[in-house]
């Protein structure tokens, strides 16, 4: 069963630079909540910011993670990516 | 029903109507607490919107995410194009650009609210009469 500190982990490792923390939502291991600031979002759409973080877990999005809800940003606050 | 016509079936629920939700359970009876998040700003706006339920055949959820590319149910588009999930909805929700996207008012949002919204749905689109 996954972990928070699992998840963040994967997710610095995908993405170098980025801020991240992630949370355990229902403390079962498989409900968490990740937010990630970098400056890899930058100029991308909503959709693709947070598709970047799905594509580090694959087919366990729905699976071993059942729920992974994200909010993404960039350092820098001004833009939403749009 | 094979898994093609379960696809086009669902690519053309997205193309037919402009706000379209495919969701866990129903808007009347929503079975997972992201799409009743989702299917209730939909509500509280107003609009009018298609639902469906990917529950009912395991191949619905499968074949949408290989059309939208995005892993995880709600999942809602307006004018045939992804928005996004849960977290995307709600976010827009909250700032007002989902009104704005969808054209119409921003509501006043009132936490006290005692009874929630009705959802103003279009007819079923009754995928699961034909599956089997």
């Amino acid at each position: 069963m996954p972990s928070a500190e699992e998840l963040r982990t994967r997710i610095e490792q995908a993405m170098p630079g980025a801020q991240v923390s992630v949370q355990d939502t229902t403390g079962g291991g498989d409900h968490f909540r990740a937010e990630v600031v970098s400056d890899r979002f930058e100029g991308l759409t909503r959709i693709q910011q947070h598709k970047l973080v799905y594509d580090v877990f694959g087919d366990e999005v729905g699976g071993a993670i059942h729920a992974l809800s994200i909010k993404t940003e960039t350092p820098t606050p001004a833009g939403d990516g749009r | 029903m094979t898994n093609d016509e379960i696809r086009s079936f669902i690519d053309n629920s997205i193309k037919e109507n402009r706000v379209m939700l495919f969701m866990k359970g129903t808007p009347q009876q929503p079975a997972c607490g992201f799409s009743m998040r989702t299917s209730g700003a939909l509500n509280v706006l107003g609009v009018k919107y298609a639902a469906l339920d990917i529950l009912p055949d395991p191949r619905i959820r499968q074949e949408l995410s290989e059309l939208s590319g995005w892993p995880t149910i709600p999942q809602l588009f307006v004018d045939g194009e992804l928005v996004g999930g849960c977290d995307i909805v709600m976010e827009m929700f909250e700032s007002g650009e989902l009104a704005n996207l969808l054209g119409v008012e921003q509501p006043e949002l009132d936490e006290e609210r005692a009874e929630p919204e009705q959802p103003v749905q279009q007819a079923p689109i009754g995928l699961e009469n034909r599956l089997n």
